[in-house]
């Protein structure tokens, strides 16, 4: 046996030390990403839920009251923390939004990959690209200087309301459901069209019975993922709502959100005290539902997986 | 010549392995042998048994049909299979047993060096190529690294058509090029044993006699284990040839024996060029 | 109707749909610029806003906003890195790896609002922070955390793992190897993606209004000590952003030209997120050039 060698080959070498140090200092990164978001989840529950542990508010009443006025004691001797305004009018300007983008998103799509690949990729691509960029403050800017007037004109009022903020989210999210639907058609097979035409079905034909429902679970991820976006957005929403907390009655008297709540809201009341909380727990709203679109969008994922 | 003593798992009778001691033949010593080298990739074991010797300042090759094992069994010998395979067994350099846990891998490689199927410099200039690892080990004098830079560079015999462009990238050279410089790269850590695995299959017919011709001189002070899947190459640059098949070394002699008598059947047909 | 009409009918539908899109970001770009342009001068993107009179500039915000952009690249590229490698090098493929990947999916996709309230609970108050830089600047490291992890990992992933075994077989630890090989050959397709994500950041506002904050206090621009609290590098005073000056003048601006500020305003950010959309093709394609050429 080679001592001299044996023992060169046993000692730790420099190589060995950084290896260990540099896998240590990236893991603690990654985890460090990992503890933020449970911490997010945990310090939003743990505020949210104050509402209805220290403030003893009955939770039914909190997500099925009309009336939110914080400031206020009603004849229950509860304070009137009834989210369901903010709560529908999230879900309104969300479906709509969605309902709205939904046909556009999937027609560009199909114009890009289907129709004429060529202009989708030198004119279409940048434009969504581009559409992708702009901020949401310059959205919700030229919602109110362009969408909400145009709105009042047309059907008197203020202008502000659920269909401004269906308009401006429509745009946000369209670009984003776009480019999702364009890699949903990319990943049918090129073969699935072939054989369609070879058949003797049109070009419409072969997209609408073949490519379209291929396609299927990827587009659907693509809306639902425009759909959490939607229900997120906050500050471009915020500007053209309106911001009154009543249950939408009709799409051009003036509304509110969760988002528009919460940034109108929070700045504007003591950490600590009721009405403090209760805007957290419409917080605690915002997360879960952003949790549940992540939980569908893994759902449709994993059943496309199986049918494919 | 030793038949090695475990019998052949294998039904066929005629089936006998033939594996030979080069120490028995060569006045060279054993540099890295390996010993009941067993290598799972998952459940499925791609080398049943590998008990090779090599002998140094010798050329080895590995040879037998695609998938017979041999890029499995040489990625072992340097445990570059490290976490893709399991190897169990000994593989004994200069001696000592490097398939331990407690060995410094990083120190093992450095002395048993490897060159690629597919050239791969780094996206560096060349000179940087050749100089990364030694940096990265501590060297700064400039001085000993130009030195280097121009022995390495010399002994993989491409120095007179880089030397001067030695701020270009690496990715700018030919193929041929480009492999000559890994192994000016894996020469410049100063290895003992170089491992190449196929390392003029992506090369033109010229590149390849040019790297043949290194490499003959490189054995003068490296001992070289090189895998092919041409017969030709084999019989021209080795002095021991090893036939694979299956996961096992069947036959395992001097070259010239492989090619001119072989003692297993498998074997002659497999340089005969019957199949693989 | 007969397939071949309707075939038509439906392609001319797709026509139309296609080239609406075209017209609304044209729309939008022309409306921004042309309603932006008379608004833009020298002294208005150096001067500092009025709160209640006309021709107040925009300097300070535009200052905060490259500021704070530079403060979060600072602290969120490095974390990202690690992340990136670890989950393109290390991370086997296990339990521990799945949640950090569904951790990182759902931090991705969290309203920004939320992230900004979290920003505000834990720096603005428990660390005691304040509406500052600083505590908008962590805001938006968790805001730019997931999409910079994924867009090095997929950089690193690009790489051909031939790479990774030359550094490997020269006797480098794999770290080493990743850090001075692979990611330098990855460089060109890292900074595309650290200059997109910049645009984001440059753009967002939602987590900032709880965490940097909604004024922006006089600075004296011929003070650099970063511990004076008129210095612009102060991270310790609160910085309201371009985007959070465009939010802010439209909710609660009182100020008369406040629609003119915004056009103008709005028209700075939108041509600093396409710069930074140019620029991150213009990196990756120059960047890729040299590494490869001769
Ligand atoms: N990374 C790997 N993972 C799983 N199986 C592998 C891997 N590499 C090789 N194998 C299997 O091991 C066997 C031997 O392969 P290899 O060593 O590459 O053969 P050769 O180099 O002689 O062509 C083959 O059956 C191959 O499929
Ligand atoms: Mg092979």
């Amino acid at each position: 046996m080679n001592n001299k060698l044996q023992k060169q080959l046993l000692k730790r070498s420099k190589a060995a030390k950084l290896e260990r140090l540099g896998k240590t200092v990236s893991f603690l990164a990654l985890m460090l990403i990992t503890v933020t978001v449970f911490a997010i989840i945990i310090f939003v529950a743990s505020k949210g839920l104050a509402t209805f542990f220290s403030n003893h508010v009955n939770i039914i009443d909190f997500l099925t009251g009309k009336d939110w006025n914080p400031n206020v004691t009603n004849a229950k001797g509860q304070p009137e923390v009834g989210a369901l305004p903010m709560i529908s009018g999230s879900f309104v300007v969300t479906i709509l939004s969605a309902l709205l983008a939904t046909p556009f998103a999937i027609g560009t799509a199909i114009f890009m990959n289907e129709i004429s690949p060529h202009r989708g990729a030198k004119l279409l691509q940048p434009v969504i690209e581009l559409l992708v960029g702009i901020p949401s403050v310059v959205y919700g800017f030229i919602g109110l200087t362009v969408v909400v007037p145009a709105i009042r004109n047309i059907f008197g009022g203020s202008g502000f309301g659920i269909l401004a903020g269906t308009f401006v989210l429509f745009v946000m999210i369209l670009p984003t459901v776009t480019s999702m639907s364009v890699d949903a058609l990319r990943s049918v097979p090129r073969y699935y069209r072939e054989a369609a035409l070879a058949l003797g079905a049109t070009q419409w034909q072969t997209i609408y019975k073949v490519v379209l429902r291929a396609a299927t679970p990827g587009m659907l991820t693509a809306v639902v993922f425009g759909m959490a976006r939607a229900f997120g957005e906050a500050l471009a929403v915020q500007m053209v709502i309106g911001n009154a907390a009543l249950l939408p009655t009709n799409l051009v008297s003036p509304a509110s959100t969760l988002t528009s709540v919460l940034t109108t809201g929070i700045g504007n009341t003591v950490m600590g005290s009721l009405q403090n909380n209760a805007l957290w727990s419409l917080a605690l709203v915002l997360l879960m539902m952003s949790l549940i679109f992540n939980l569908v969008i893994r759902m449709i994922g994993r059943k496309g997986a199986m049918s494919k | 010549m030793l038949i090695n003593p475990s019998s052949p798992r294998l039904d066929d009778g005629w089936l006998e392995r033939n594996i030979v001691d080069p120490s028995l033949k060569s006045q060279q010593p054993i540099v890295l042998e390996t010993q009941q080298l067993h290598v799972y990739y998952g459940d499925n074991e791609a080398i049943h048994e590998g008990d090779l010797k090599f002998p140094e300042h010798q050329i080895s090759a590995l040879i037998g049909p695609s998938g017979s094992g041999k890029s499995t069994y040489l990625r072992s010998l340097n445990r570059m299979n490290d976490g893709i395979a399991r190897v169990s067994g000994e593989i004994l350099y200069r001696g000592v047993d490097v398939n331990r846990p407690e060995i410094d891998v990083y120190e093992m490689r450095r002395r048993i060096g490897m060159v690629f199927q597919r050239p791969n410099p780094f996206s560096k200039s060349i000179y940087d190529n050749i100089t990364f690892a030694l940096k990265r080990r501590g060297v700064t004098d400039k001085k000993e690294l130009d030195e280097v830079v121009e022995t390495s560079l010399k002994q993989a015999a491409i120095w007179d058509e880089v030397k001067d462009k030695l701020t270009k990238s690496a990715l700018a050279l030919s193929g041929g090029q480009q492999q000559r410089l890994c192994i000016a790269r894996a020469i410049a850590v100063k290895p003992d044993i170089l491992l190449l695995d196929e390392p003029a299959s992506a090369l033109d017919p010229v590149s390849t006699s040019k790297l043949e011709e290194t490499l003959l001189k490189l054995k003068e002070d490296y001992t070289i284990i090189i895998v092919t899947h041409n017969m030709q190459q084999a019989a021209r640059i080795s002095d021991y040839t090893a036939f694979f098949n299956m996961g096992r070394a069947l036959e395992y002699d001097e070259t010239s024996q492989i090619f001119t008598s072989p003692k297993v059947q498998l074997t002659n047909d497999y340089v005969a060029g019957d199949f693989g | 109707m007969n397939s071949k009409v309707s075939n038509q009918i439906a392609i001319a539908t797709l026509y139309v749909i296609a080239s609406t899109i075209v017209v609304i970001l044209a729309a939008l770009l022309g409306y921004i610029i042309i309603s932006g342009l008379p608004a833009l001068s020298w002294h208005f993107l150096t001067s500092p806003a009025k709160a209640f009179t006309a021709g107040g500039g925009i300097g300070i915000q535009l200052f905060n906003s490259f500021y704070l952009l530079i403060l979060t690249m600072i602290i969120s590229f490095p974390i990202a890195l690690g992340a990136g490698i670890y989950l393109n090098e290390y991370a086997k493929q296990n339990w521990l790896t799945s949640l950090v990947r569904t951790a990182i999916e759902i931090l991705s996709s969290l309203p920004s609002v939320v992230v900004g309230l979290f920003g505000f609970l834990v720096f603005v108050v428990q660390f005691g922070f304040g509406f500052s830089i600083l505590s908008g600047a962590f805001a938006l490291t968790f805001f730019n955390l997931p999409l910079l992890t994924r867009s090095i990992e997929e950089a690193l992933a690009a790489v051909p793992d031939e790479q990774r075994e030359g550094g490997l077989a020269l006797g480098l630890s794999k770290w080493e190897t990743v850090l001075h090989i692979i990611v330098p050959a990855a460089l060109p397709t890292i900074l595309t993606g650290v200059i997109l994500s910049a645009g984001r950041i440059f753009g967002e506002a939602a987590a900032l209004i709880f965490t940097a904050g909604q004024s922006a206090p006089a600075l004296n621009f011929t003070d650099w000590n970063p511990f004076n609290i008129s210095s612009p590098l102060n991270p310790m005073r609160p910085a309201e952003t371009l985007a959070v000056h465009i939010w802010k003048i439209n909710s609660e601006g009182i100020m008369p030209d406040a629609k003119a500020i915004s056009s103008g305003a709005s028209a700075v950010l939108v041509i600093s997120v396409l710069g930074f959309n140019l620029l991150a093709r213009f990196v990756g394609h120059r960047l890729f050039k040299r590494l490869t050429a001769g």
